[in-house]
């Protein structure tokens, strides 16, 4: 499953706050030092996260550490999403 | 190193003299106009540009407008007509709530804090924070609060969609207001003034097409706190010298750090003057009691509204250069 969130994140930016097709997107820039997304990027952002994998993101964890790079959300994803297999394991 | 006290300290009467000099030359040479229309908002920005206009041009030649809406402060109308007084100009009284009306700007308003707070209606007051940019180093995301008439308070982080929707909304209030401004310039062939300051200039702080549109911008360069200092200066009204900052926009009432700026006025001047001139976040911090990491976070800050309001300085941009034409002096 987390090995998908990479994937999932890099076609969402690209999809819907990428509106300059020319930029490459790099798994550990900075999206908002290099402009790739704005303030209003991030909220959208936090929306696709919420939505997608069914978690809250508290205000105080909108932090750079967790959704700056592609790298850190994957990471902080992997701390807020409960993989679906383990789940399926332990219930068994 | 300790920043010195009067790092933004202004010889008032020499900028005084540089701005009102300027002023006949871009409005009376260049741009061949007779006068000038301000928007008057009883706040310390549009007073010091009246102030300066009428000692540019002489007060027959400057119109003052007071365009009141539903939502903007008794105060900023007051104090408004204040100035006009002090300074001898003609105002005019152009109540902008029925264009407003007509545009559905309340409406549409309305609506989009509904998206996000189902209750609200009409009877409500709302407003738009941001957090403060020292307390963490968490992004800063929108909120809308929302109070009852019985005194009930809700926030909650605004969608991106629901956020445009009530900023374009509340955008006809400065564009409704720049059109008359131009209206008014018309028929007395005058030009029209903006009244940004330094802060609000660099950050993008005014809307395209509204209070961002202006054939002139005379205090553009001054740092809010050389404002205040030509306010003393020129001897305006007490009241508007002491007034705090407001956007007057949003029904609850709104400081422009709550909603724009990191940091009150006097630390935001001093953090973009630093900024602009190579100085270090330590030496900044150590003069505004905050620390180098809080000082860092405001840099980045002013860096982040200069790329993503880079926009609303343009000029319509052109697929081919048109060579015969200017859009600059």
């Amino acid at each position: 499953m987390f090995v998908e969130f990479e994937k999932q994140i890099t076609t969402f930016i690209r999809d819907n706050l990428v509106f300059d097709t020319s930029v490459q997107l790099s798994n550990d820039a900075s999206l908002t030092r290099t402009g790739v997304i704005d303030s209003l990027g991030v909220l959208d952002l936090i929306m696709f996260l919420e939505e997608t994998y069914g978690i809250k993101i508290a205000d105080h964890e909108t932090v750079p550490e967790n959704l700056d790079t592609i790298h850190n959300i994957v990471k902080f994803l992997e701390t807020k999403v409960q993989p679906q297999t383990d789940a399926h394991e332990v219930a068994l | 190193m300790k920043l010195p006290s009067d790092l933004l300290k202004l010889d008032a009467t020499q900028a005084t003299e540089q701005i009102t000099t300027a002023l006949r030359t871009n409005v009376l040479k260049h741009l061949r106009k007779r006068g000038a229309v301000v928007g008057l908002s009883g706040g310390i920005d549009s007073s010091v540009v009246a102030a300066l206009c009428t000692k540019a041009f002489g007060k027959e030649r400057v119109l003052g407008l007071l365009m009141p809406e539903n939502d903007s402060s008794d105060e900023s109308l007051e104090l408004g007509t204040k100035l006009a007084e002090k300074l001898g100009i003609e105002t005019v009284a152009e109540p902008i709530t029925p264009m407003l009306e007509g545009a559905r700007c309340y409406q549409r308003r309305d609506e989009a804090v509904r998206s996000v707070i189902p209750d609200y209606d009409a009877s409500w007051k709302m407003k738009i924070v941001l957090p403060s940019v020292t307390e963490s180093d968490a992004y800063r995301l929108y909120s809308l609060v929302a109070e009852s008439p019985e005194g009930k308070r809700v926030s909650v982080r605004l969608p991106s969609e629901a956020y445009l929707a009530i900023v374009a909304a509340t955008n006809f209030k400065q564009r409704c207001r720049k059109m008359l401004e131009y209206y008014h310039a018309d028929r007395l062939n005058y030009a029209v003034a903006g009244t940004p300051n330094r802060l609000e200039y660099d950050q993008g702080f005014f809307v395209k097409n509204g209070d961002g549109s202006a054939d002139f911008k005379p205090i553009a360069h001054l740092y809010k706190s050389q404002v205040y200092q030509l306010a003393a200066h020129l001897d305006l009204p007490k009241e508007i010298q002491s007034r705090l900052p407001t956007t007057d926009t949003y029904s609850l009432p709104q400081s422009q750090e709550e909603f724009y700026f990191s940091l009150p006025y006097q630390h935001m001047d001093v953090c973009l003057y630093a900024h602009n001139n190579g100085l270090s976040a330590a030496d900044v911090a150590e003069g505004l009691n905050l620390t180098s990491e809080q000082v860092e976070r405001v840099f980045r800050d002013i860096e982040g509204k200069r790329r993503t309001t880079h926009y609303l300085h343009l000029s319509p941009l052109l697929a081919e250069k048109v060579p015969e034409i200017r859009s600059s002096l």
